[in-house]
């Protein structure tokens, strides 16, 4: 028998929002447990801040410069390279229980597979998933949770957020005690929650495996990402009043106004509701008019969901316990991307490469029979370094269309390994607002590099000092005593950036 | 109003006058539109019921074999605006363009129905001649 396989994944969820990562506001027993046993990562970046590339990425194992999911409403093809594949074909028992999106999700054409299993009842085969069943942030679309929900509990279909408004849009509408975009009082059961759903047919799945079945589960949870609207019965966990700002948030305006003007122009302009430049973002929602009890209402919740993350996390591994697999059992905690989350006065994600949407959770808990010790990795990964990471666990060849590399095990075998950057890729073109961006995050430096674009000329850039600047407040990209460092960073950059996938794959959909 | 604009086109190795006996025929769209599952045609009302399930009411505005275009609106109230418009012109050497227009209000309309009429025109292309070249502008 060989070794198990959980691959956990969340939905939009910061750095800082896991007690081993410093987080104060959720309590997060279960993952800290794993990182105390296991390895954290300091530095892990997502290869695109928003779901559909970074997800393909996770899959396949490649930069979405090569996989051609440039931008969230791009189909990662049916017949795309597929770690679960691997996996499957080698004998491993597959499952993916959550959120996919690998393929649009506004599909009324049901043209995609992701959108029609639920409908014809179906739980896979697909992308080497043997068993695929769909969940998203909440009833909307025509995945396996609403399905369930409607079936079963169709008085709560209503009870959620409307995360899109009669429009398409992201919608603007706020809620709870401050008026928060896309906060809501939910008043479903904790049991009916997508997040205890993923949780529960992850541990039906389970409990229908052979013992000594070599299993490969990939838990996609859709939490933290907004609505933020959890279980109203879970509110009392965090009372937002008490909830401090966030450290990267700028409480005097002029001050925070002086900081988005020193970056590329389309900050500012997002925040005075002047350009949205993206879907990922309410259309009509004018960051400049958050306020400082909104931010702590959305941290607050957010901190509610990541809370209930860790403990269906708990269950699940209570049951592989039960199973008898736990000495056996390698567990990965990540997610797809980060969230602003108050930073800059601002929220959601977008073409920003800093921190709240950069530097994710990553924790890596080996089987314990594997005998390794727990360490801190400080150099850069990413997530394209997933996938390889799952084959070298099932003892597999990584295969040659990856492109990341097994995680190092601690700093030692980063250096010995070159880990020493992790790059970043932005790209969209939506109703004739074009955005291209180019990260590397190397030696303590952030730098991204803006082709010609809607609001971009192809001459600017951010360039960032994490030691003395953890905030990315002081933008010096035209500081001239930084100019040898910021070429050297835009060689290297360019010297590891592969190619654009060509022909260029086509938008489906918004999102 | 947010109106979206999106275009897709595809090359097709055929004589114009063969593709537009298929596009200028509005009852034969599940044949050639992944994605519709069935449609019925009155007069100048068509409904199609979308792969979904979902029945979407339409007004067929103009079907000029001359020209050979093909014009429609989506009159489902969620749409404050829609026009759908098909050009297939005759490239003069025994091919053809299908031009595929989608313009709506909301703006996210025309994306969302602009990805299944670019799937449309592969389908297309792939019935008259085995492949599709698409573009998108």
């Amino acid at each position: 028998m060989g070794r198990k396989i959980l691959l956990v994944t969340t939905d939009q969820q910061r750095y800082d929002t896991l007690g081993c990562n410093g987080a104060t506001l959720a309590r997060t027993p279960v993952v800290d447990a794993l990182a105390a046993t296991g390895q954290r990562y300091e530095r892990a970046h997502p290869q695109s801040v928003v779901c559909m590339p970074s997800r393909s990425t996770i899959i396949t194992g490649q930069y979405p410069s090569t996989h051609g999911v440039w931008m969230n409403g791009v189909a990662l093809p049916d017949d795309a390279p597929s770690v679960a594949a691997v996996l499957h074909a080698a004998g491993y028992r597959t499952a993916l229980v959550g959120k996919p999106h690998f393929e649009p999700f506004l599909d009324p054409f049901a043209r995609f597979p992701e959108n029609r299993f639920a409908r014809d009842g179906l739980v896979g085969l697909h992308r080497g998933f043997e068993h695929f069943e769909s969940a998203t942030h909440g009833p909307a679309g025509a995945l396996h949770y609403a399905r369930w929900l409607r079936e079963n509990h169709p008085e709560a279909v209503a009870m959620y957020y409307p995360v899109l408004d009669a429009e398409l849009e992201v919608n603007t509408l706020g809620g709870g005690d401050t008026g928060a975009p896309q906060v809501h009082d939910n008043p479903i059961p904790t049991g009916w929650y997508h997040t205890d759903w993923v949780a529960d047919r992850t541990i039906a799945w389970l409990d229908g495996l052979d013992p000594s079945d070599d299993w490969f589960c990939w838990m996609s949870f859709p939490d933290p990402h907004h609505p933020w609207d959890p279980p109203a019965d879970e509110l009392h966990r965090v009372d937002w009043r008490e909830v401090p700002l966030p450290a990267g948030y700028v409480a005097d305006e002029g001050e925070r106004r002086r900081i988005l003007d020193g970056k590329p122009r389309h900050w500012r302009a997002w925040y005075e509701g002047t350009l949205v430049s993206n879907f990922e973002a309410p259309l009509r929602w004018v960051p400049a008019t958050l306020t400082a009890e909104q931010v702590r209402e959305v941290n607050a919740r957010n901190a509610v969901e990541c809370e209930l993350i860790d403990e269906a996390l708990g269950r699940v591994l209570a049951a592989v316990g039960r199973r008898g697999w736990a000495d056996d059992l390698d567990v990965i905690f990540t997610t797809d991307h980060g969230e602003l989350q108050g930073d800059f006065g601002l929220l959601f994600k977008g073409p920003y490469h800093v921190d709240g949407l950069l530097r994710l959770p990553m924790v890596w808990r080996p089987a314990p029979s594997a005998g390794r010790p727990p360490t801190t990795v400080t150099r850069p990964v990413g997530l394209v370094d997933v996938a390889p990471t799952l084959c070298g666990i099932a003892g597999l060849a990584v295969p040659a269309w990856m492109e990341g590399r097994p995680l190092p095990t601690d700093d030692a075998d980063a250096d010995a390994r070159g880990f020493e950057r992790v790059l970043t890729e932005w790209d969209s073109e939506l109703f004739g607002v074009g955005v291209h961006l180019r990260t590397i995050y190397r030696d303590g430096w952030v730098c991204t590099t803006y082709r010609r674009g809607y609001s971009h000329d192809g001459t600017e850039g951010e360039l960032y000092d994490l030691a003395d600047d953890p905030h990315q407040q002081h933008n010096r990209w035209d500081d001239p005593a930084r100019a040898g460092l910021r070429s050297d960073l835009l060689s290297d950059l360019w010297d590891h950036q592969p190619p654009p996938h060509l022909p260029r794959r086509r938008v489906e959909a918004p999102v | 109003m947010t109106l979206g604009s999106i275009r897709h086109a595809v090359r097709i190795r055929r004589p114009a006058e063969v593709v537009w006996e298929l596009v200028g025929a509005p009852e034969r769209l599940p044949e050639w539109f992944p994605g519709v599952a069935s449609c019925q045609v009155d007069g100048s009302t068509r409904v199609i019921v979308l792969g979904s399930g979902l029945p979407m009411p339409e007004e067929i505005l103009v079907n000029d074999a001359i020209q050979r275009r093909f014009q429609y609106r989506i009159t489902a109230p969620r749409f404050t605006f829609h026009r759908g418009t098909i050009d297939v012109i005759d490239l003069g050497d025994g091919t053809c363009v299908v031009v595929y227009a989608t313009d709506a209000d909301p703006r996210t309309m025309a994306l969302t129905i602009g990805g299944g009429t670019a799937g449309a025109l592969d389908e297309l292309a792939r019935l008259m001649d085995g492949h599709a070249d698409t573009g998108a502008g």
